[in-house]
């Protein structure tokens, strides 16, 4: 069967090609179309029947003369060559070499859609990576295994975030992390994927990354392959080869919407906004591939990219990733207009797993409580700052008008930091309790007396 | 034998003829297991459970001529299975790290031996129903698991096996059924997930559920066999409550459900559950738990299953006269699952894509719960709490709405408390409880008669100091009176001092009924002691400065519920520290007369 050429296209619309007399053919089986011209498109069987085939083409469909297109049904999901030359090459959105070097060589071909971690297998992460950044080291620490997405917006400088990351993740008294980077861009510009590049180059990481670039003018559809490649190639890695991999992936935005344009295509009923009800679903099938398993040395670290449309966090987008991912770090365009960077605004972010790999034996005994406290003062403080607003700064009393500076302090010194300033979790805390001080201590609640006595400048 | 006509995602169009809805299917090469969900003809449509990549028209296909079922008896407590009961850690050793399709694994071990304890009342040639006890297996060293008959057998009983071994699949017990057929019993039987197991009668329940966390147990309480929803937007802390409440909750045997969620939540549980001990038994927690598992990468169709495999197995507990808890965390995956099916099928969707029939397939699984008169004259319970995940965090929404209309005990998580770090994130406003009055019958018989007292003043006193802050929110907290103030600073003390509970913190993760009224009623007589003070004119300026406020804040940290005379001590010495401002404003009033002008 995967050396006929069926010429039978029945119908093409937008991405969808309708073969007709194909019987017998594998759901989920890979497409190869030829055109008139000679030019080959790759698709993928997404519902199959005797009399009629629903093919989705990756390159879409524009151009494509009915009568005088060839097609073959390859009968194996869609695969990815796999073997360490991986390491220090580019792939387009499909997973085909364009840095202009031969073909990855390998017997190990492996299907792009993976299939689910037994949740028995699964080993819990707990391993505290130090980025370097107060406010995410300090408030909303990252684990080796876990998926913590960046929420941004337009104009915003998540990718400077994420390449800060990259160049400073490490684990806390490991000398040079024995670490690769993965990473897919879909829908990003040209510019946005240099400034990655240069910046691999830069921190001299190049040939421990993997790229794999769908950028804004390429096919939308393919845009549904290249996050599955790219995770191939991360599992490959982590639990084949042993590294620690981190998985950066921007944008989810343009991701998702791939997806629902091709949903609209297939007639799919829409949930919210357009968007299918499985967009959880699917996102998840990518998410989920983040992790530990259980006697293997190697994980996989994500940090997907998403700019949340209208900056509205309740968008489907931000929305369902923020349910399936491990937390979130929501940049803000307030803090970034007031020239804060990184402008992390730190009440609506979150790192759920940084309960179980902070504190004594992982971090410092007192991070737990230091994180909570900065929370709450905040929190407080931003409440008068609100009512600051109100009334006017001078009708406030002393306890608030400390409360204020506090709050200033907090977002000029702690989160506001130097794109290359790489801070020791030491260093964080110690400057979250000079933070701290500033505040009379009976306020402080979440911190033990002991560690007032300890760390508050102003404690008796 | 039938064959597959086409594949759609997960359904799977048949030429099938003679099958019943609901008739567990197995199709293609790979043999991927499904039930059949619509017949027209000799066609039928199933769906499928597992990823229906590969299969071609054309590939056989077979009724198997079961409903999907599971399998009831000794093995099932420290498991974990996925969404139609394969047992996931069998799975693991056996198929490596990933989930295989087309793995057929027994759900409950075959080689094991159990050491099953005969009833002595059970004698042969005496008639014998369902539901009724064979005997015992001692399970974990906290469970005795109790062999039942299966519900619908009724008969003679000819013989029972006498003490000793048995596998599941040993011949434990024969019985002559009416038409005269002989059943064979064994150590456990099947039952079909999608039909309620039946039991004699409704009891009223009566006994709160303790959690151990104070917002739930003496805010909105939840009585055993009762039904309780967690909504929620994303991160406020549904899966941590849950957790939470399947730790420190004082039934017998929990089921924890992870419907369409993380997996490392799963792992979460399987790692610090062995770890634990059951406050109520001193018994590791794991002993007592179950895990149904479909995370949220494993297939759409097993996730729409896992709830129904969830609850018939705590159906099955509760028949064996235990107090079940089911938590399903999220109620939302599932009924997306169903939105899922719905849309392939063509069905009409009604609101946000869901098909019509939402509202009812929610409230028949709810109806699942309840108190019980089991089968054979025990009574057992199955509590339910159900995560919902409101899209946008908009309680507006389908699931959320009906969900809410069904269930008696509401645990609204808000944003705005989780982003300020107050955990558990209760809205102690948008909350509410059908089960109060019920709940203070127990609290007074058990506790102390003022519980209902004290609950609905710290209430009062949390939704005056809400009109308040809008007050302040406006013009600034100088234009309150001192009253006021003082209601203000007492509200929150209530919120950091008692409503606030991390689940992190070792000492007051669990607080026991005792620990959360002695707290309830300090906090409550700090507030009445200072208001009789600004009464008589001190300024809240003064009182709100007072040591005592910090430190009582620190109380329910310090203190262990195994601890609890130290805090009785620091309680007692509450009238104290007002003295000194007592004298000063009250300078007529001997102290003793503290004690009289207090309510
Ligand atoms: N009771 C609690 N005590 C301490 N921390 C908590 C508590 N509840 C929630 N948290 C914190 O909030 C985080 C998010 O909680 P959780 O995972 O339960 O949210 P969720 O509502 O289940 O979110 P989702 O819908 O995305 O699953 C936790 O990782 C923890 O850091
Ligand atoms: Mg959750």
């Amino acid at each position: 069967m995967k050396n006929i050429e069926f010429r039978t296209a029945a119908s093409a619309q937008g991405g969808l090609v309708v073969m007709a007399g194909v019987p017998g053919v594998a759901a989920g089986s890979r497409v190869q179309l030829r055109d008139h011209a000679g030019r080959v498109r790759s698709g993928l069987v997404i519902r199959s029947a005797n009399d009629a085939v629903l093919v989705e083409v990756f390159e879409g469909t524009d151009a494509l003369d009915l009568e005088r297109t060839w097609v073959r049904f390859l009968e194996e999901p869609y695969k990815l060559p796999v073997s360490r030359d991986m390491l220090g090459r580019v792939f387009n959105g499909s997973g085909r070499p364009c840095d202009g070097r031969p073909p990855v060589i390998s017997a190990d071909r492996r299907d792009i859609n993976g299939e689910p971690l037994n949740p028995a297998a699964r080993a819990y992460p707990r391993e505290f990576i130090q980025t370097g950044i107060s406010a995410i080291d300090g408030m909303n620490s990252l684990t080796r295994g876990q998926k913590l997405p960046i929420f941004s917006g337009g104009g915003l400088p998540h990718n400077r975030v994420a390449a800060q990351i990259v160049r400073q993740a490490k684990l806390l008294g490991e000398e040079a992390a024995e670490f690769v980077v993965v990473f897919a861009a879909f829908g990003a510009s040209h510019a946005d994927a240099r400034f990655f590049q240069e910046s691999f180059e830069e921190s001299g990481v190049l040939n421990k990354v993997v790229m794999f670039l769908n950028l804004a003018d390429e096919p939308v559809i393919e845009r549904l392959l290249t996050p599955r490649a790219a995770l191939t190639a991360a599992e490959y890695l982590a639990f084949d080869l042993d590294y620690h991999v981190l998985v950066v992936m921007t944008d989810m935005t343009a991701y998702a919407e791939a997806l629902r344009e091709v949903a609209v295509l297939r007639g799919d009923v829409p949930a919210r906004k357009g968007y299918p009800g499985y967009l959880y679903s699917d996102l998840a099938e990518l998410y989920e591939r983040a992790g530990r398993i259980k006697n293997r040395r190697g994980s996989i670290t994500m940090i997907p990219v998403l700019s949340m449309p209208s900056d509205d966090i309740t968008h489907p987008i931000p929305d369902l990733t923020g349910y399936i991912t491990e937390g979130q770090i929501v940049l803000g365009r307030e803090l970034s207009n007031q020239g804060v960077y990184p402008p992390v605004t730190v009440l609506p972010s979150l790192s759920r797993l940084m309960k179980d790999g902070i504190g004594k034996n992982f971090t410092r005994e007192d991070h737990p409580h230091v994180a909570s406290q900065l929370f709450a003062s905040y929190a407080k403080a931003l409440e008068v700052r609100g009512l600051a607003a109100i009334i006017g700064a001078e009708e406030l009393s002393d306890a608030d008008r400390r409360t204020l500076a506090f709050a200033d302090a907090f977002e000029r010194r702690f989160i506001n930091q130097g794109e290359d300033e790489d801070r020791s979790i030491h260093e964080t805390l110690n400057l979250a309790w000079d933070l701290l001080s500033m505040l009379p201590p009976e306020s402080l609640i979440r911190v033990s007396e002991e560690e007032l006595t300890k760390y508050h400048k102003g404690a008796a | 034998m039938g064959k597959i006509l086409e594949i759609n995602g997960p359904l799977v169009k048949l030429d099938l003829p003679q099958t019943v809805l609901g008739e567990q299917v197995r199709v293609g090469r790979l043999g991927l297991v499904g039930e059949v969900i619509s017949r027209d003809g000799n066609t039928a449509l199933a769906q499928l459970y597992e990823d229906t990549a590969g299969l071609c028209p054309g590939e056989e296909a077979e009724g198997l001529g079961w409903p999907l079922s599971v399998e009831l008896g000794p093995g099932l407590l420290g498991g974990i299975f996925d969404g139609v009961q394969r047992p996931l850690q069998a799975m693991w050793e056996q198929s490596g790290d990933r989930i295989a399709r087309g793995v057929a694994v027994a759900s409950l071990p075959r080689d094991r031996r159990w050491h099953f304890a005969p009833d002595p009342r059970c004698l042969a040639g005496m008639p014998l129903v369902g539901g009724e006890v064979l005997g015992t297996v001692q399970e974990t060293e906290s469970i005795q698991h109790r062999i039942l008959v299966p519900p619908r057998v009724q008969g003679e009983l000819l013989e029972l096996a006498p003490e000793g071994e048995h596998t599941v699949e040993d011949v434990i017990g024969r019985v002559r059924l009416a038409d005269g057929r002989i059943e064979k019993l064994h150590l456990f039987h099947r039952w079909p997930v999608r039909t309620p197991r039946p039991f004699r009668q409704r009891d009223h329940a009566v006994a709160p559920l303790i959690t151990g966390q104070r917002i739930l147990d003496t805010f909105y309480p939840l009585l055993k066999g009762g039904k309780a929803a967690i909504p929620g937007p994303f991160g406020a802390g549904k899966t941590m409550l849950q957790h939470q409440v399947a730790r420190w909750c004082n039934a017998q045997i929990v089921i924890y459900v992870g419907c369409g969620e993380r997996g490392n939540e799963l792992t979460d549980v399987l790692e610090s559950m062995p770890t634990l001990t059951d406050p109520h038994t001193g018994r590791p927690l794991m002993e007592r738990t179950l895990l149904v598992a479909n995370t949220s990468n494993m297939p759409v169709v097993a996730r729409e299953a896992s709830i129904y495999v969830g609850i018939t197995l705590a159906e099955y507990f509760r028949d064996q006269g235990y107090d079940v808890v089911m938590v399903a965390d999220s109620t939302s995956r599932w009924a997306e699952a169903l939105r899922e099916v719905a849309g392939r099928l063509g069905q009409m969707p009604v609101e946000e894509g869901y098909p019509a029939y939402l509202g009812s397939r929610l409230a028949a699984f709810y109806e699942r719960a309840g108190r019980v008169e089991t089968l054979a004259g025990d009574h057992g319970s199955v509590t339910l709490i159900g995560a919902v995940s409101p899209p946008g965090g908009d309680f507006s929404e389908p699931v959320t709405s009906h969900t809410k209309e069904i269930i008696q005990t509401f645990w609204a998580l808000s944003k705005e408390l989780a982003d300020a770090r107050h955990y558990p994130a209760v809205d102690w406003l948008e909350s509410f409880s059908g089960y109060v009055s019920s709940a203070a019958k127990w609290w007074a018989d058990n506790i102390d008669p003022g519980w209902e007292a004290s609950r609905a003043a710290a209430l009062d006193l949390l939704a005056a100091s809400e009109e308040l802050q809008r007050i302040v929110n406006l013009v600034g907290v100088e234009a309150l009176s001192s009253e006021q103030r003082w209601t203000l600073e007492a509200a929150s003390l209530i919120k950091e001092g008692l409503l606030q509970q991390a689940a992190t913190d070792e000492v007051d993760s669990f607080a026991s009924p005792e620990k959360q009224f002695a707290l309830l009623t300090a906090l409550l007589d700090i507030y009445r002691q200072g208001m009789k003070l600004v009464k008589l004119g001190a300024p809240a300026r003064r009182l709100i400065q007072m040591p005592l406020l910090a430190q009582a804040r620190r109380w329910k940290s310090q203190h262990s519920s195994d601890d609890l005379e130290a805090l009785k001590a620091k309680i007692a010495a509450i009238p104290a520290a007002f003295e000194p401002l007592l004298l000063e404003y009250a300078p007529a009033a001997p102290s003793s007369a503290m004690e009289e002008i207090r309510p």
